[in-house]
């Protein structure tokens, strides 16, 4: 069965009540973020169920907000999701290069995840990182001014982390 | 060097904490607003002259007098943090190292506009930045400036952090608003404005991150003391964020009066371009401004040299000017393709476009593929001429200025850089491996000496 665990659903009626009476719609994005990171990565169609029953909304109203936002995964990724912008500074900066050596040190396509299940590569538009290019997200912080060394250095950080 | 208004403190240690903060003159504006009468607070800020920082420029003051206050409905303040436009990056800098600045605008406006509560809309990758402004929130309640009764004001003021979730569109005020309802980011037909129907139909403001830290400062000078400083309509300071290829890309706050050939070149700003390379354009405001070739950014059409400012940045429209938009300034040296560039701009909005809108869902997904093709050595003069169409047809049709915001550098490039785009078809296997650089609009000015 899927349910929060109790710390998460605390934080849950902690956002909950941010917002006047019967508004607990506007609960759904943070939600979906404690959704995500609590149930594996992405949002599988019973998770969305489930945090539509938390909020008394439909069903629908939860997937079409899911579907809307690049931040939700609606399918599986890797233990590891590096995700790689390649907007107008960053690509100014090198990041097709960084893409390229990703791609190819990982053997895995923009997309595709590793067949270890270790490592998903994604690659995003503007993350607001501009001056600090190339970068990327991973987890919940950013990695910036990325070059060849620094991309092995991540993974090695991603594979020690595993063992 | 130019005053500092917002940053004159970032590189306090600990300026980020609470205690820091307040032994620096923290809060100070609170205390002076909350013996002040809120109708007198938006007159000080209409006196500043200040402009919204987050790309419109709409005069702050303004905005504020609009909001309606029909009896017996909550009015909500909403910060625009939602900073996604490519080439801004100020916001995050100000939220990461100075939250408690954004905390304090924030305080002041809440009394100001009569809102118990407001909410801090944050971009849902700028996730350590949306914890340390909730740390910051709770710090700022211990001591007393949040909560009931705010310093024994009979003032109540909550404050919220909420996240996004990666859509360009939510820095679209009435998208944020949706967004923040629980909503797909689809902006809304207006009128309404938000200062009459707003957040869950109240009347709300939306203000960016920067213009709401701005505000402390014009509290504690004064609105006449901030418009001394800059010049014309541009008062106050200025954030600017600046990328690309520039030797020391970063944060410089700056008052509005200085040169943009300054700020490129002088160690002070951006301390030039990289490996003694020649500048060949910039878009100064955010990737939706006009891109600039360099002789056009650097002096006006007049012959004046360009300044740092919403005038002087637009001053010969969009045919040989451009705009302040954001502060997002973004450099391109010698060696860059403006076709490649134009062309992830272009795919950017298509990846943004929130699809209401049939132009600019259909058009900028268009724009991104004719530009591919250019780019890859595939187009046809004839394609140069579709992508002005396209753009033309997108720009002022759409519900939201995102269509604009597509159209503009599209248009803009081929309007300065016509003869890139013809090479490129004129040279199919040539631009593969090589780019146009320079020709005719190098940098007059420069040559670099090492």
């Amino acid at each position: 069965m899927i349910q929060f665990n109790d710390k998460t659903m605390l934080r849950v009626n902690e956002i909950i009540a941010r917002y006047p009476n019967g508004k607990q719609k506007s609960a759904l994005l943070p939600v979906l973020h404690l959704a995500q990171v609590e149930f594996g990565g992405w949002l599988d169609v019973p998770v969305m169920d489930y945090v539509a029953s938390l909020l008394s909304i439909e069903p629908i109203e939860v997937y079409e907000v899911a579907s809307f936002y690049s931040m939700y995964n609606l399918k599986p990724v890797g233990k590891h999701l590096f995700e790689v912008c390649q907007t107008g500074p960053c690509m100014l900066n090198g990041s097709d290069d960084i893409i390229d050596y990703i791609k190819q040190k990982l053997n895995i396509g923009v997309g595709e995840t590793t067949t270890d299940g270790m490592f998903t590569l994604k690659t995003v538009e503007c993350l607001g990182a501009c001056g600090y290019a190339p970068m990327m997200q991973y987890g919940k912080t950013y990695r910036e001014h990325l070059t060849k060394e620094k991309v092995d250095a991540i993974i090695e950080e991603c594979r020690a982390k595993a063992n | 060097m130019g005053r500092k208004l917002l940053l004159e403190k970032a590189h306090v240690e600990g300026i980020r904490h609470y205690d820091v903060y307040r032994r620096e003159g923290g809060y100070r504006s609170v205390e002076k607003a909350l013996k002040m009468q809120p109708a007198d607070i938006v007159e000080e800020v209409k006196k500043s002259g200040l402009r919204g920082r987050g790309g419109a420029g709409f005069p702050t003051g303004m905005k504020w007098s609009f909001l309606a206050k029909p009896e017996g409905v909550p009015r909500y303040l909403v910060c625009n943090a939602d900073e996604s436009e490519p080439g801004t990056f100020k916001d995050r800098y100000l939220m990461e190292f100075i939250p408690h600045i954004l905390i304090e605008g924030m305080i002041v406006a809440s009394y100001a506009l009569g809102s118990n509560t407001s909410y801090i809309y944050i971009r849902g990758e700028y996730d350590w930045v949306s914890e340390i402004l909730e740390q910051a929130i709770a710090e700022a309640k211990q001591n007393g400036w949040l909560g009931k009764n705010i310093q024994g004001s009979g003032f109540d003021c909550e404050m919220y952090v909420q996240r996004g979730a990666g859509a360009y569109i939510c820095g679209e005020e009435t998208a944020l608003l949706e967004s923040l309802e629980g909503k797909r980011g689809n902006p809304r037909i207006k009128p309404p404005f938000p200062a009459v129907k707003g957040l869950w139909g109240c009347p709300t403001v939306v203000n960016n991150v920067e213009t709401l830290a701005a505000v402390v400062p014009i509290i504690n000078e004064g609105g006449d003391e901030y418009a001394k400083i800059g010049v014309g309509r541009s008062t106050g300071t200025k954030l600017i964020s600046a990328c690309g290829n520039i030797n020391k890309p970063g944060i410089y706050e700056i008052d509005m009066t200085i040169s943009v050939e300054e700020f490129i070149y002088s160690d002070e700003y951006c301390g030039g371009i990289p490996n003694g390379k020649k500048l060949k354009a910039c878009i100064p405001g955010g990737s939706s401004v006009p891109i600039l070739p360099a002789n056009l950014l650097l002096t006006t059409a007049k012959g004046e040299k360009r300044l740092m400012n919403y005038e002087s940045l637009s001053d010969g429209g969009f045919a040989t000017g451009s705009m302040m938009g954001s502060g997002g300034f973004i450099v391109l040296d010698e060696d860059q393709c403006i076709v490649r560039h134009t062309y992830t701009l272009a795919r950017f909005y298509r990846h943004e476009s929130c699809g209401q809108c049939s132009p600019c869902r259909e058009g900028t997904g268009w724009m991104e593929k004719i530009l591919l093709s250019l780019e890859k050595g595939k187009g046809k003069m004839s394609d140069i001429d579709l992508l002005w169409d396209i753009q033309r047809k997108i720009e002022g049709n759409t519900i939201c200025p995102l269509g604009d915001a597509a159209a503009w550098p599209v248009a803009a490039a081929i309007r300065h850089f016509r003869d890139e785009f013809e090479w490129h078809v004129n040279n199919p296997e040539k631009c593969l491996t090589e780019n146009y650089g320079l020709r005719h609009y190098a940098d007059p000015i420069h040559v670099p000496t090492n």
